[in-house]
């Protein structure tokens, strides 16, 4: 496998832990002729902008941008599921020549009469920045005549990165955002906070929010899992953000601070070492005995309940490798904190977006001999995880397949994961699922695997 | 209630269309392309674009899918793609070394313009592409047909670039299938080699998408139609296409091309498209159907007889890609099913519309057919005039969960089931795995409907 060639404009993407010098490229754009695991400005404003629930998203294109992301995250709703239709203005040959525009605005005024939403986002693709339609003055016009917020989310692919989808999603979600809010505060106890970077996949929301529940901290909205227009509109009514997910929301807490003077803290909920770090620093941060109080009994108890869980689990999986390649550099940091609480090591970490910063903190992280790469290709997957021999993939829909192909166990750390990860319980179930793949009898059945003494027990 | 939204009063929304019954045509390029053996589909567009073909291809095939892209800056598409592509193409091939790259484009590069011909043409004169290696495109702008017109213009594609006239015609049949999974390509070669002809099959993804763990990752499985039987596909006997919209334009194209006269049927879902293809393919090639195959055939006919009453005046409603419904409510009429709301999101037309009324003309109750529908229609119709079977894509579950009515996982994609990358529906082995589904969905109904007085142990 080691035969596989790597481009030398990627070379500098790639970086093993040890004598060599740390250097390593990021934030560039994918080459062209690559296979990358990234996707599309489009994909990153549609994963952000997608779990508020009660507001009309429309995507302004042709069929498949709203196809391929039709209710693709399992971002769960307590409420309304408006969210999960799909709505598109399906742009065929003859809007592409004479515009758009008027069939935006027919299929704005339909649903909008139709659905009654709290706030309308379009989301404009590749073709409709092309042929210029002016989705700003159609969105304008409907807000006027319709009296909700109907915003413009120029999501157009070729406009940049996932990142820059994040950026026009978080600005769309700022603009919803009531300056008045933060005068109406007063009625509220006063540990305001929202939960940034929270998408309510598997019901994660909810388990974070229960916590600060049980801590005192009154939640003001939750960005944007399981969230209301009406919660958004609030926003500026907390005294702090806390920012999961922090390539994707960190825009947005910057603009907050900046525009509202809240200041915000980056926390990850991944991981028993995270999760309580997260709720002490909140706590720490509004400084009050009684919330601290309330948060160690929480961290306690919580941990209490997942400890015979975890011991099991580090029992089965004492010394087993694992390679990770997810999307966000944040994730990657807990994910190694959480696998080492379980007694693994990690072989490879790898991800599509990490800035340079990042890359400093993961470099500090890992065990000599660790693989780090940014937006790698499969092939570099999967001859890192032969060469390393790696027991587990964590990483996406697109990393299962070529994992299994391996013989390897694989644990989804991105949308399509069905069950919470996050919290306490979170990671006793993260335990549980990697234990049973890691361990699973059909690895046996994997041919190629006889020779291969390390996994026989 | 996932789908409250939707209402039984049907509007008019000729601007709107809610939740889609069709996908855009690069996917379907790229699962044809996926037919050639070493062939690395490129996207010539954004990176979302082919980030999200992999994706939807991976959630259908539980398969690793690869292909690469011209990854579209906003410089690339104020200028043009052409040196996009071009460094894609040398990059492509000093990495991933494919036999063959196959471009098909996207909403963004056919708005631009970019003239692929021309952007292969210079890669070749510059030496980017390598001996024996080749590149090949199709254009498929999403913004016209579908899923469907991006696979049919992938396979004509094929023809386009490698098919090469002959004088001297070979015993070799051609057989383009439409757009159906691994499995039914793999069934579709077997009955074709219980006859003893030998054939052609492309695009051939049996062997591409539903292979074995072997602990290896392999970029390019074994699977797929190699380069120089598609260069021989001018100099066979004849074609067989099943499926006009999918496979029509590509037997059309070598028809005019190489002179390679092609019969285009129906896909051979159900018994009398099954014995459709088998008498075109006993004819074009000159041979008898072996009684092995009639045996198949018997046994499909027992379980259709067996199980008749169960059958009887079932209510349907399909949606899915035009040639499978077609193929598909023609068997459910031929067991004495009703298909009554039959949806397809491609822009089928009126041709495949007149056929579809013709199949449902006997049908003692209204029909409801649209070509360039909606789920969302489908639901309201539904709504108000129910039935008793669903069959379709993974989306329908949305529907079968709100309105408690069984379904039938059938046509792509599949997201939440297995079994359909290795078990086929075409042929009379696959119509008996039909059957099986149809009946196991109905009957694990009426059991669980059924009262503790009612419940019957045998049916």
């Amino acid at each position: 496998m080691s035969a596989i060639p790597i481009l030398k404009q990627r070379r500098s993407q790639i970086w093993e832990k040890g004598d060599a010098p740390y250097e390593l490229s990021c934030g560039i754009h994918s080459l062209a002729g690559s296979i990358s695991q990234r996707a599309c400005v489009f994909c990153g404003s549609r994963v952000v902008l997608y779990p508020i629930a009660d507001a009309l998203h429309v995507i302004h294109g042709p069929a498949g941008c709203a196809a391929y992301t039709w209710d693709i995250r399992g971002a769960l709703s307590s409420g309304p599921e408006l969210h999960r239709m799909s709505f598109t203005t399906d742009l065929q040959e003859k809007d592409v020549i004479f515009g758009g525009e008027k069939k935006l605005a027919a299929v704005l005024d339909q649903l909008i009469d139709a659905y009654q939403p709290r706030a309308a986002f379009v989301y404009a693709t590749c073709i409709v920045g092309l042929i210029g339609d002016d989705v700003d003055a159609v969105c304008r016009r409907i807000q006027e005549k319709k009296g909700i917020a109907v915003r413009s989310v120029h999501s157009e692919g070729f406009k940049g990165t996932k990142k820059d989808g994040y950026k026009a999603a978080c600005d769309a979600v700022f603009s919803l955002m009531d300056p008045g809010a933060a005068a109406s505060a007063a009625g509220r106890g006063p540990f305001r906070i929202n939960i940034l970077g929270e998408f309510n996949i598997g019901g994660e929301a909810w388990i974070i929010r229960e916590y600060y529940r049980m801590m005192g901290v009154d939640v003001v909205s939750v960005m944007t899992g399981d969230s209301r227009v009406a919660d958004i509109r609030q926003a500026p009514a907390a005294a702090l953000n806390v920012v999961q997910c922090s390539g994707a929301m960190t825009h947005l807490a910057r603009k907050m601070e900046a525009e509202f003077g809240i200041p915000y803290i980056r926390v990850s909920y991944f991981g028993i070492e995270d999760t309580a770090r997260a709720l002490y620093d909140v706590a720490g941060h509004f400084g009050d005995p009684g919330v601290m109080e309330n948060t160690r009994t929480l961290v306690r108890q919580e941990i209490q309940a997942v400890t015979d869980d975890l011991k099991a689990a580090k029992k089965a999986l004492s010394g087993k490798k694992a390679a990770i390649y997810v999307g966000g550099a944040f994730k990657v940091f807990s994910l190694i904190k959480a696998l080492k609480t379980l007694g693994m090591r990690v072989v490879l970490a790898g991800s599509q977006t990490g800035t340079d910063e990042d890359y400093q903190v993961l470099r500090q992280m890992c065990e000599p001999g660790t693989v780090i790469l940014d937006d790698a290709n499969p092939l570099e997957l999967s001859r890192y995880c032969l060469e390393k021999e790696a027991d587990i993939m964590i990483g996406g829909i697109k990393e299962r397949p070529i994992a299994h192909k391996l013989g390897m166990g694989f644990c989804d750390h991105n949308h399509e994961r069905k069950i919470p990860l996050a919290g306490f319980e979170g990671m006793a179930n993260f335990a549980k699922e990697v234990k049973n793949t890691v361990t699973s009898p059909v690895w046996r059945f994997a041919p190629g695997l006889k020779k291969n003494t390390r996994r026989t027990p | 209630m996932l789908l409250r939204h939707t209402s039984t009063e049907i509007k008019d929304r000729s601007a709107l269309t809610i939740n889609p019954a069709k996908t855009c045509q690069p996917v379907g390029a790229m699962y044809a392309s996926l037919g050639i053996h070493g062939c690395l589909p490129h996207s010539h567009g954004s990176q979302g674009c082919y980030a999200y073909h992999r994706s939807a291809l991976t959630r259908h095939y539980k398969e690793p899918v690869m292909a690469a892209t011209s990854a579209f800056t906003e410089g690339a598409s104020v200028f043009g793609g052409q040196a996009n592509l071009i460094q894609a193409i040398d990059n492509i091939f000093s990495v991933y070394d494919p036999q063959v790259i196959a471009v098909h484009t996207t909403c963004l590069s056919e708005t631009i313009g970019d003239d692929i011909v021309q952007i292969i043409n210079k890669a070749k004169a510059d030496g980017r592409v390598p001996d024996n290696r080749y590149v090949i495109h199709a254009n498929t702008p999403s913004y016209v047909g579908s899923h469907v017109t991006g696979y049919a213009n992938m396979a004509k594609a094929m023809v386009d670039y490698f098919a090469e006239p002959v004088s001297r015609r070979k015993q070799r049949i051609n057989l383009i299938p439409g757009f159906v999974e691994p499995s039914d390509m793999g069934e579709i070669k077997r009955l074709a080699g219980a006859l003893g002809v030998e054939t052609t099959m492309f695009p051939d993804t049996d062997g591409v998408l539903n292979t074995p763990l072997t602990g290896k990752y392999r970029m390019y499985p074994d699977g797929g139609v190699r380069v120089e039987a598609l260069k021989n596909a001018g100099a066979a006997a004849g074609t067989i296409a099943l499926g006009e919209l999918a496979a029509g334009p590509a037997a059309l194209a070598l028809d005019a091309k190489c002179k390679v006269g092609c019969t285009i049927l129906d896909l051979p879902i159900g018994l009398s498209g099954t014995d459709a293809f088998v008498d075109a393919l006993r004819r074009m090639a000159g041979v008898n159907v072996p009684e092995s195959v009639n045996y198949e055939r018997g046994q499909m006919v027992d379980i259709i007889s067996d199980m008749h009453p169960y059958f009887h005046g079932k209510r349907v409603a399909l949606a899915g890609d035009p040639d499978q419904i077609l193929a598909l409510a023609a068997f459910l009429v031929s067991i004495d099913m009703h298909p009554v709301h039959i949806v397809t999101g491609t822009p089928a037309g009126k041709k495949w519309e007149k056929r579809m009324r013709k199949i449902t003309a006997e049908l003692p109750c209204e029909v409801n057919i649209a070509t360039g529908g909606d789920l969302f229609l489908l639901h309201q119709w539904i709504k108000n005039h129910p039935v008793d079977l669903l069959m379709g894509n993974t989306y329908m579950k949305y529907i079968a969960k709100d309105e408690d009515i069984p379904l039938v996982r059938h046509g792509f994609p599949i997201l939440d089931r297995v079994g359909h990358s290795y078990l086929p529906t075409v042929g009379y082995r696959g119509g008996i795995r039909l059957l099986e589904m149809i009946l196991n969905a109905l009957l694990d109904r009426k059991d669980r409907d059924a009262t503790d007085i009612d419940i019957e142990l045998v049916m």
